[in-house]
C-alpha cells in the first residue's frame, strides 16, 4: 500500500512536468500543424537562464519569470520570422525547428559550458512529508499542485475567454477561422510563444531535481511526443489525461521491470496508435 | 663580398640544413587526440584536453629536443565518429601517436583500427576491463584505470573499516556500472558480506524515484555508480526521498569525483567512495598540479582533467626515453610501456604486463573544507593491480563482471 500510493505520487510529479511541456507542444501542432522538435530546448533554455538569473537573485520566482519572458520572446521571434514562412507545410518546418534544436544546443554549451548543475530549492520546501509510511518530498508535491492549477487556467482560457474561442476555432479549422476574420497568423505567434514560455516554466519547475546539463533538450522530447500522441495531438484534455497515462505508465513500468523501461513507454503509444490513430481527444 | 655572392651562400646553407633535416628525423612530434568536444559528453572531454594543455604548456611543447604538435579532434561521443577521426589522424596527418578516447564503446570501436594500423594509442579514461584482460591487444596503453580495480580494494575497505555486512546496490545499466559493482561485491562478498539487493538504471534515466522507492532500508549501507548529471541528480533525490539520514551512501569514485561535486550541496556530505584520484590528494606532485590547474581554468580539477596529465607525462618520458626518435612504433610503443613518469599527481604508476597501471586507490569522503566540498582521502591501498590479489591467469580464466554474473542474495 505504502509502496503503491509513493509510486502513484511519483508519477504524478512525472505527469505534472509532462504536463507543462506537452500542453505547449499540443496547443503549437494544433494550431500551426507544427512539429516542434525544438520544443525540448525551451525547456533546457528555461533552465539555463533560470540558472543565470537565480545565481545573481537567488530567488527561483524571479529565475522562472525570467525564464518565461526569454523563451517566450525567443519562440514568438522563432515563429514570426521563420517557421510562419512555410504555411503549413509540416517536413520544411520539421527540419527546421530540428536545425533550431541543434543551434540552442551548441549555443548552451558555448554560453553556459557543458558542466551539469541543479537549481536551489525554495527554502520552505525542503525536506519531505510523511504521512505513517510514506515519504514525499515536498516539493514535488509543490509541483503537481503547481502543474495543476496551470492546467486549471489554460482550461478556463480556452473554454472561457475570446481568445480561447478563437483558438478553438483555429484548431478545428484554420482557413474557416481566418475567413471568419480570426487573425491566424497572429494566434499562431501568440500560442507558440506561449507555448515554449510554459516549457521553459517546467524546466525551472524541475531544475531543483533534474537540473540542467548538456542533452536534457532530448532527454524528455521523446516523452512529451508520447504524450501528445497518446492524448490526440492539438487537444488541451488530450494533453492532461496523456500525461498522467504516460507519467504513471513510466514510473511503474521503471519501478516493476526496469529491463524494459522503454517498452513500458512506448507500448501504450502504440496501442493508441492501433486503436484511435488520432489519439484519445484528438480529432482527425 | 659583394650581395650576389652573400645570397648564393646563404641559399646553399640553407639548401644543405634542408637536406640534413630530411636525414635525421626532425619536424615536429605529432600527436593526434581524440575527445568529444560537443554533445552530452563535452565536458568531460574538456576536462581530459585541458590536463594535457597543461602538460603540454608546461615543457613548452618540447620533448626529446623536438617540438611537439597536437591535432586535437572531436568525436562527439560517437564510436564510428571517433574511428573516422582516427582514421584521419593516422592517415592523413600522419601523427606518431594517438590518445584520448572518454567512452569505452569508442574505445572498442577503436581498438581493432589501432591494432591493423600498428599504431600506439594512450587511453586515459577508457576503463572497460577486458580491454587490458581477455580482449587485450598490443598497440593501446591504458594510463587511466579498469571499472573493477578501485572497487576491488574498496569492498574489502568496506567490510573492514566501514564495518558493513549487507549493502544494496544501485548503479547505470551499462558495462562500466556492472564491472565496478562486479569488482566491489567480489571483494565484499568474498570477505564475507552480502550484496542484498542490486538495482540498475537505464543510462538515460534522470528521475530515480521509482528506485528510491525500492531500496532496502534495513541494508547498512547504498553502494551507488553514477556520474556526470545522473550522479548529481541521484545524490539530490537521495536526500529527497530522506534516505540519507538513514543509509549511509557508499560508492564508485565518479559518484563524487570532481566533473560534479562542485555542483552538489550538503547532500553529499560524508559519502565515501573509491578512486586512483582525488583532487583534494595531499601531496607535494598534486597540490601543485591542482594550483596550476586552478589558476588556468578556474576549476578544482576532476579525474578526467589529472587523466591527461598524467597521460600526457607519460607520452614526454617515453619521447625523452627515446632521445625524441619516434618513427620506429614498435620502440615507441615499448617506450611507453616501460616508462615511469614522475610528478603524476594520482601517485606512482607503472604498467603492468597486460597494459593497465597498477597504482594507488584511495577511499575518499566528503567533506567541506573552507567552503567548499572535496574528496578528502580517509584510507590509500598502495599499488593496486587490475588484478586486486588474485593471481592473473586464474583471474582470466573467470568471466567479465556482467550484468548477470553475482545476482543479489
Amino acid at each position: 500500500m505504502t509502496y503503491l500510493l509513493t509510486q502513484t505520487l511519483n508519477g504524478l510529479f512525472s505527469a505534472a512536468l509532462l504536463f507543462l511541456i506537452a500542453s505547449g507542444l499540443t496547443l503549437a501542432f494544433g494550431v500551426m500543424r507544427i512539429v516542434n522538435i525544438a520544443h525540448g530546448s525551451f525547456y533546457m533554455l528555461g533552465v539555463y537562464v533560470a540558472y543565470t538569473v537565480i545565481l545573481r537573485t537567488g530567488s527561483l520566482l524571479l529565475g522562472a519569470l525570467a525564464a518565461m519572458a526569454v523563451v517566450g520572446a525567443i519562440g514568438l521571434l522563432m515563429q514570426r520570422v521563420f517557421l510562419r514562412r512555410f504555411g503549413a507545410d509540416p517536413l520544411p518546418q520539421m527540419m527546421m525547428t530540428m536545425g533550431f534544436a541543434l543551434l540552442f544546443r551548441d549555443a548552451a554549451l558555448m554560453i553556459w559550458g557543458g558542466d551539469p548543475f541543479t537549481l536551489p530549492y525554495p527554502g520552505w520546501l525542503r525536506g519531505s512529508m510523511e504521512a505513517g509510511e510514506v515519504v514525499f518530498p515536498s516539493y514535488r508535491l509543490f509541483v503537481i499542485l503547481v502543474a495543476a492549477l496551470v492546467g486549471v487556467g489554460l482550461w478556463a482560457v480556452n473554454e472561457k475567454t475570446l481568445i480561447g474561442a478563437r483558438l478553438r476555432a483555429t484548431v478545428d479549422d484554420p482557413e474557416m477561422a481566418a475567413a471568419t476574420g480570426i487573425n491566424v497568423a497572429r494566434l499562431s505567434g501568440l500560442v507558440f510563444a506561449a507555448g515554449a514560455a510554459l516549457a521553459a516554466f517546467g524546466g525551472v519547475m524541475g531544475g531543483p531535481i533534474l537540473g540542467g546539463y548538456a542533452g536534457i533538450d532530448f532527454d524528455l522530447l521523446p516523452l512529451a511526443f508520447v504524450v501528445v500522441i497518446v492524448g490526440g495531438m492539438g487537444s488541451l484534455k488530450g494533453a492532461l489525461v496523456g500525461s498522467i497515462v504516460v507519467g504513471m505508465i513510466d514510473n511503474f513500468g521503471k519501478a516493476l521491470v526496469p529491463e524494459l523501461s522503454y517498452f513500458t513507454l512506448f507500448a501504450p503509444m502504440v496501442l493508441v496508435l492501433a486503436f484511435k490513430p488520432t489519439g484519445l481527444y484528438g480529432r482527425a | 663580398m659583394n650581395r650576389s655572392r652573400r645570397a648564393i651562400v646563404a641559399l646553399a646553407l640553407a639548401a644543405a640544413v634542408a637536406v640534413l633535416r630530411g636525414q635525421a628525423p626532425e619536424g615536429p612530434i605529432k600527436i593526434g587526440f581524440i575527445v568529444p568536444l560537443s554533445g552530452p559528453y563535452a565536458q568531460n572531454g574538456r576536462d581530459i584536453l585541458n590536463g594535457f594543455l597543461l602538460c603540454l604548456d608546461e615543457i613548452g611543447y618540447r620533448a626529446g629536443g623536438r617540438e611537439i604538435q597536437l591535432t586535437v579532434e572531436d568525436d562527439q561521443a560517437i564510436p564510428a565518429e571517433g574511428l573516422t577521426k582516427a582514421r584521419k589522424l593516422v592517415e592523413g596527418d600522419r601523427v606518431h601517436l594517438m590518445a584520448g578516447a572518454l567512452l569505452s564503446s569508442t574505445g572498442y570501436a577503436l581498438a581493432p583500427y589501432i591494432e591493423s594500423q600498428r599504431i600506439p594509442m594512450v587511453f586515459p579514461v577508457v576503463s572497460a576491463d577486458d580491454l587490458t584482460q581477455r580482449r587485450r591487444g598490443t598497440w593501446i596503453v591504458r594510463t587511466g584505470y579498469t571499472g573493477s580495480q578501485p572497487n576491488h580494494a574498496f569492498g574489502e575497505y568496506a567490510y573492514h573499516t566501514l564495518g558493513y555486512r549487507t549493502v544494496a546496490t544501485i548503479a547505470l545499466d551499462y558495462a562500466f556500472g556492472w564491472e565496478s559493482v562486479g569488482g566491489f561485491q567480489r571483494t565484499f562478498e568474498g570477505e564475507g558480506g552480502r550484496v542484498a539487493q542490486k538495482m540498475w538504471t537505464p543510462v538515460s534515466v534522470h528521475d530515480f524515484a521509482p528506485y528510491l522507492a525500492q531500496i532496502s532500508r534495513s541494508v547498512d549501507a547504498v553502494y551507488a555508480l553514477f556520474l556526470g548529471r545522473s550522479a548529481l541528480q541521484f545524490m539530490r533525490q537521495y536526500e529527497e526521498y530522506g534516505l540519507k539520514g538513514r543509509v549511509p551512501l557508499i560508492g564508485a569514485g565518479t559518484t563524487t569525483d570532481e566533473h560534479v561535486l562542485p555542483f552538489m550541496g550538503d547532500e553529499a556530505l560524508g559519502v565515501v567512495t573509491a578512486l586512483h584520484y582525488s583532487a583534494a590528494l595531499d601531496t607535494p606532485a598534486n597540490r601543485a598540479f591542482a594550483a596550476a590547474y586552478r589558476a588556468r581554468y578556474r576549476k578544482v580539477p576532476s579525474y578526467y582533467s589529472e587523466s591527461m596529465y598524467a597521460g600526457g607525462k607519460w607520452v614526454i618520458a617515453a619521447i625523452e626515453a627515446l632521445g625524441g626518435r619516434v618513427e620506429d612504433r614498435a620502440r615507441l610503443l615499448d617506450a611507453l610501456r616501460a616508462a615511469r613518469p614522475a610528478g603524476v599527481p594520482r601517485g606512482p604508476v607503472e604498467l603492468d604486463e597486460y597494459g593497465n597501471p597498477i597504482e594507488n586507490v584511495y577511499i575518499r569522503k566528503v567533506e567541506r573544507v573552507n567552503g567548499e566540498l572535496q574528496n578528502t582521502v580517509i584510507a590509500t591501498f598502495p599499488r593496486v593491480s587490475q588484478f586486486w590479489k588474485y593471481n592473473p591467469a586464474e583471474y582470466l580464466r573467470q568471466p567479465l563482471y556482467s550484468r548477470r554474473l553475482a545476482p543479489a542474495s
